[in-house]
């Protein structure tokens, strides 16, 4: 496909999200001004938003849980990942604990961590993690488990090092899964942070989300979800597109 | 003039020379695979003629990408040709597969779900056929392919060579009058292939079907055959047709026979060109 | 999975060893009882409150809610998968989007749908039903696009029409794949409901929780999160026997 040029490839993904906005429009002039503003209106309370210097202290404040999330839970997830990947039977013992909890709704286990940590960033920052973590383990499992083994068998013939090994034939060959991992782990650590904010916290947009709910600031809110949006949709589409690069070489 | 009607009037009138009509009858079929938005499309196969007699065996070597499955899948229905006729048994095939045609592909055909008993029944849901008779024909094709106390296995549990005969039994209990196999033993070991091609002819006497087989072993072709088609590489084009003249009750003992050493020298006369213009290609 | 297999049992002893764990700490008083009661204590009051069937109104609400929304995103994504796979220009354009639609914050919809739909439960449904559905249909996508050509080609052979195809051999073929979305599916419906229900609702099991959190009540908060747990793990497990068995026969993992 890469002779497609960039606008041909893109082109039908355009076209959907111009066709979404033109939704959005045709649901304000239904729905009014109680509950949306369209698409216009919302850009503008957007860049006036992000003139206001009280927003930016929020903007950190989430950037700040959402980065020490997304660290821990990548950096968790390899580990886990890694451990179980490379040792057959602790992974056969881990890794079906590891899908339940993956499929558990961690919304639930929130007031159990807000009684552990405390009503501050801590609390944000581990919702965020162990939403993030489990994919990004159970990818990066993957990863190390479908190495070819002819890969290694060629690498052994060639009398590679332990070094050596890793960094010209694990690693390369494991990258794509695992990025994936991380793809989907970014996503998912987002969504748990800003759940942690939105249901108790003092700080951060999770929190001015919440709050412009209770007082039906519908401006805020549609700002503030629409930043977000944008936020989170540009950073996945780039991994997106580094997700597929590395796939297509493998 | 269309090839039904010349088809039908060699039925109706034999001349001297062509004993009966063409079971398969394939006249100026060209196959050229539409391109992707930028290039050029690709000429992958013909113009082909081509007959096969009811009831011989008939098959094709040649380099690989010579477009050796596509003729298959044209005349199986499967493709269509972009131009030139097909015919079978005296009507035209297009775009859609006739009654009376059994395919066995190269690739795993086995349905992963169903044990072997349902895999080879499965052909036969449409037909309507009362269950006592279905249960038959799929007893007799468990004897005749060797799987029977296989009956409740799951493909998964079998073999490549077993699923292969799976897939060769489920053919052979819709009774098709023309056999098509794409490299049926492909994925076998040569042993294998061997025993397997014993159990085909074996097969072809019994059913008394046309059988019609790709392969890229020479060896193969020139045990099994009546008649060997050459293709050169592609776009596929028939280089030579070599009659094998064994007789019909054989066995891959045949190899013992002078003529064997013959026919395989010839086959890889007209090919060893074609396969380096193949591999130069690629 | 065998049940007693080597692994099976070393997990048992894992899990039971994390158990003793929490007693110990929450006995000895490293965790203190105020953030959590020890195992046994859980336990006990978890028998309790099954017995008082105070909070069963509140279960049947998100359980049956959680259920309804599984159900339409089972429904409409497995439709929604099949119709997309068959245009291949809708399909790519799609791709971006379902990749970065988990990163969205649905639950900032929710006061919109408000507004929409007041204040019963169809706005819980509806969200619960937004995360499940693309689960579905990038499932359905992925199980349709394994079914391996040589089956298709031996369909057309035995001249099936596109309806039989599709009933006898697409089906059964891409159902394992299925199931793994409808497993996500479930997830995300308890997830959509209880958020929900966390957020901004009169009752429900999350209402219960959150109002159990904010008047210090263990004893029934603990319950109701092990409840909600159990039934989570409870449904996982069964599409997950599902799965495994249809894959097993077939020699796949």
């Amino acid at each position: 496909m890469n002779f497609i040029p960039f606008y041909q490839r893109w082109r039908g993904t355009i076209l959907l999200i111009l066709a979404l906005v033109i939704g959005w429009q045709l649901l304000y002039a239904a729905i009014g001004e109680v509950a949306m503003r369209s698409p216009l209106e919302t850009l503008h309370d957007s860049f006036v938003l992000l003139a206001k210097p009280s927003f930016w202290p929020h903007v950190q404040e989430t950037l700040a849980a959402f980065a020490m999330a997304l660290v821990i839970a990548v950096v968790s997830g390899l580990v886990i990942g890694l451990a179980l990947g490379f040792n057959r039977l602790a992974n056969e013992v881990m890794e079906p604990m590891l899908v339940a909890f993956y499929a558990l709704p961690k919304v639930t286990l929130y007031p159990i961590i807000l009684l552990s940590f405390g009503l501050g960033i801590s609390a944000k920052v581990a919702f965020g993690a162990i939403h993030g973590v489990v994919p990004i383990a159970l990818f990066t499992i993957n990863a190390v488990r479908n190495i070819k083994p002819i890969l290694i068998k060629t690498g052994r013939v060639m009398n590679f090092s332990a070094w050596d090994m890793s960094r010209r034939v694990l690693i390369p060959a494991a990258l794509p899964e695992i990025f994936s991992g991380i793809r989907v782990g970014f996503a998912l650590t987002l969504i748990g942070t800003l759940l942690g904010e939105m249901f108790a916290s003092q700080r951060g947009l999770g929190y001015m989300l919440m709050t412009a709910i209770g007082l039906h600031n519908v401006e805020t809110i549609m700002a503030v979800t629409f930043m977000l949006i944008v936020f989170a949709a540009a950073i996945s589409s780039i991994l997106l597109a580094i997700d597929r690069r590395l796939h297509k070489r493998a | 003039m269309s090839v039904t009607r010349v088809a039908a009037a060699s039925a109706m009138s034999p001349q001297a020379g062509q004993a009966e009509a063409a079971h398969v009858q394939l006249t100026g079929v060209t196959k050229v695979f539409a391109g992707v938005q930028g290039s050029d499309g690709v000429h992958a196969l013909g113009p082909i003629d081509l007959e096969l007699r009811r009831g011989e065996f008939f098959a094709v070597v040649g380099p690989s990408g010579c477009g050796k499955s596509t003729l298959l899948e044209v005349i199986a229905g499967l493709t269509q040709a972009s131009a030139g006729d097909v015919a079978f048994e005296g009507r035209a095939i297009a775009g859609h597969v006739p009654d009376g045609i059994g395919v066995v592909f190269q690739e795993d055909a086995c349905f992963p779900w169903l044990n072997i008993t349902e895999n080879i029944a499965f052909g036969l849901h449409k037909a309507g056929l009362p269950a006592a008779e279905v249960h038959a024909r799929v007893e007799q094709a468990l004897t005749m392919m060797g799987l029977t106390g296989f009956a409740h296995h799951y493909p998964a549990q079998l073999s490549g060579g077993m699923r292969q005969r799976v897939c060769i039994a489920r053919t052979l209990v819709t009774r098709p009058r023309l056999i098509l196999l794409d490299e049926p033993f492909g994925a076998l070991d040569q042993q294998t292939r061997l025993i397997m091609g014993e159990e085909l002819l074996r097969l072809w006497r019994e059913t008394r079907a046309t059988v019609f087989l790709i392969t890229h072993a020479l060896d193969e072709a020139a045990m099994l055959a009546d008649r060997i088609g050459v293709m050169s590489a592609r776009p596929g084009r028939l280089l030579d047709i070599v009659e094998t003249r064994w007789p019909r009750e054989r066995d891959s003992r045949i190899v013992e026979d002078p003529a064997f050493g013959a026919i395989t020298a010839r086959l890889w006369r007209s090919l060893r060109e074609e396969s380096l213009k193949a591999i130069g290609k690629a | 999975m065998r049940f007693f297999g080597k692994a099976a049992l070393l997990r048992i002893a894992v899990v039971l060893a994390l158990i003793a764990l929490l007693e110990l700490l929450c006995r000895t008083g490293v965790i203190d009882n105020f953030t959590m009661p020890p195992p046994s204590r859980i336990a006990q009051d978890f028998w309790h409150l099954l017995i008082a069937g105070k909070h069963f109104a509140a279960i049947l609400k998100t359980l049956g809610n959680a259920a309804i929304a599984f159900g339409l995103a089972i429904v409409v994504g497995i439709i929604a998968g099949a119709v997309i796979h068959g245009f291949a220009g809708l399909r790519e354009a799609l791709e971006p989007l379902f990749a970065t639609y988990y990163a969205v914050p649905v639950f900032a919809f929710y006061p919109l749908l408000i507004v929409l739909f007041g204040l019963g439960e169809i706005p819980q449904i509806i969200i619960a039903f937004m995360l499940g559905v693309i689960a579905v249909i990038m499932n359905t996508l992925n199980g349709l696009d394994r079914v391996p050509r040589v089956l298709l080609k031996t369909a057309r052979v035995n001249r099936l029409t596109p309806s039989e195809t599709a009933l006898r051999i697409t089906l059964p073929y891409a159902t394992p794949y299925v199931l793994t979305g409808a497993k996500l599916a479930i997830a995300y419906a308890l997830i959509g409901i209880i958020g929900s229900e966390f957020i901004m609702s009169k009752g429900g099991m999350g209402f219960e929780i959150a109002f159990a959190y904010t008047n210090f009540d263990n004893a029934t908060m603990y319950p109701l999160i092990l409840l909600i747990l159990v039934a989570s793990i409870a449904a996982n497990s069964v599409l997950g026997y599902w799965e495994r068995t249809l894959l097993g026969r077939r020699g796949q993992q």
